[in-house]
């Protein structure tokens, strides 16, 4: 494909990127949702972080991995430590990292 | 500057900065991995104009990533583009958790503040709307200081190519994962919510191992908030403030 076809495709890339972005709330901002909707909803970011961030921890190249040589499943425990008592995210973020580069400047793991 | 800086509130600064500083840890995320996408466009045969372009019209960092894949592989536009809406089609969910809080938005503002809606930024307004939405020039600036760092590490990694830096040494690759999270320890507020995490996340893995791809963070998303609301309906004085 030529340049000009990528960016034609971008465009479709685009317009299926920004309907569901903008569409719900176009439509439901401006009215009030029935309860159980409403309700629904304040369960999806709790549920769509830990969908989003389990699989990311656990699985390695698609394999479950539990190993010490997976950092970031291993980092993420003080860093749930430290955002539990702090609720810092910028303190629990630094955590992260430093842990993860120490592990891998001193162990040179992961 | 104020020498006294270090000891002012943050309610001090004004909006837009504080939408800046606290897109600092995305901003932190998307540099390394916008500049390896950068690097991976060009790699894959797109023009430094369509590379970066990508990261300012879709501005969607794992279809992104994706789609140069795809073609590199000389595959068809439509393939792509169904692809793209399969893998992004969770921002349909991310539109309709922060619609209650944004009723006093127009459509016009609606509009600006979805373009610039990621992973990452849902995840900051989803903690931070609950307790208090900010003025709509913090929240904004926030999208845009993100969206900014990512076009940034794009064009970066889109100019230098094959000098490929490697983010491990400062782990600027565990940014991200660390801030989720410290983000889903601040959604918890209840007991239900962490029955419902633990279910939703268990419910990915096992849907990403039976090989659901992409769906699959869809899927556990519906089925924990689902379970979450058929837990307060049982209960619902177990949790009051969530009935």
């Amino acid at each position: 494909m030529d340049q000009r076809g990528v960016l034609i495709t971008m465009l479709g890339m685009l317009v299926v990127t920004y309907l569901p972005r903008v569409l719900p709330l176009w439509v439901f901002a401006s009215r009030s949702l029935p309860p159980h909707v409403a309700t629904w909803l304040r369960f999806v970011p709790v549920a769509v972080l830990a969908a989003m961030l389990l699989p990311s921890l656990v699985l390695v190249e698609g394999r479950p991995s539990f190993g010490f040589d997976n950092l970031f499943l291993w980092a993420a425990i003080p860093t749930f430590v430290v955002a539990w008592k702090t609720r810092s995210l910028f303190g629990s973020v630094i955590v992260g990292m430093v842990l993860v580069a120490g592990a891998r400047f001193v162990i040179g793991i992961g | 500057m104020d020498e006294s800086g270090v000891g002012r509130s943050v309610a001090a600064r004004p909006a837009w900065l504080r939408g800046v500083v606290r897109a600092l840890p995305i901003a932190a995320g998307y540099v390394p991995i916008g500049f390896a996408y950068g690097v991976l466009a060009r790699q894959g045969g797109l023009s430094l104009f369509n590379a970066v372009a990508m990261s300012v019209i879709v501005y969607a960092g794992s279809a992104q990533l994706i789609a140069v894949g795809l073609f590199a592989a000389a595959a068809p536009a439509i393939s792509i583009i169904v692809t793209t809406f399969v893998v992004n089609l969770r921002h349909l969910l991310f539109s309709a958790a922060l619609s209650p809080y944004l009723k006093d938005w127009r459509k016009g503002a609606l509009a600006a503040f979805a373009y610039e809606l990621t992973d990452e930024s849902f995840a900051l307004h989803s903690a931070q709307f609950p307790v208090e939405v900010p003025p709509k020039t913090e929240v904004i600036a926030l999208n845009a200081t993100a969206q900014v760092s990512w076009v940034a590490g794009t064009l970066c990694g889109a100019l230098v190519g094959g000098l490929f830096a490697d983010v491990k040494p400062l782990a600027l690759d565990y940014t991200l994962p660390a801030m989720f999270v410290a983000l889903l320890v601040m959604q918890i507020r209840a007991r239900l919510e962490v029955v419902v995490a633990i279910f939703s996340g268990l419910l990915a893995v096992g849907l990403t191992l039976l090989g659901l791809g992409h769906w699959s963070v869809i899927l556990a998303t519906v089925a924990g908030a689902t379970l979450g609301l058929l837990l307060t309906r049982l209960r619902p004085s177990a949790d009051g403030e969530l009935a």
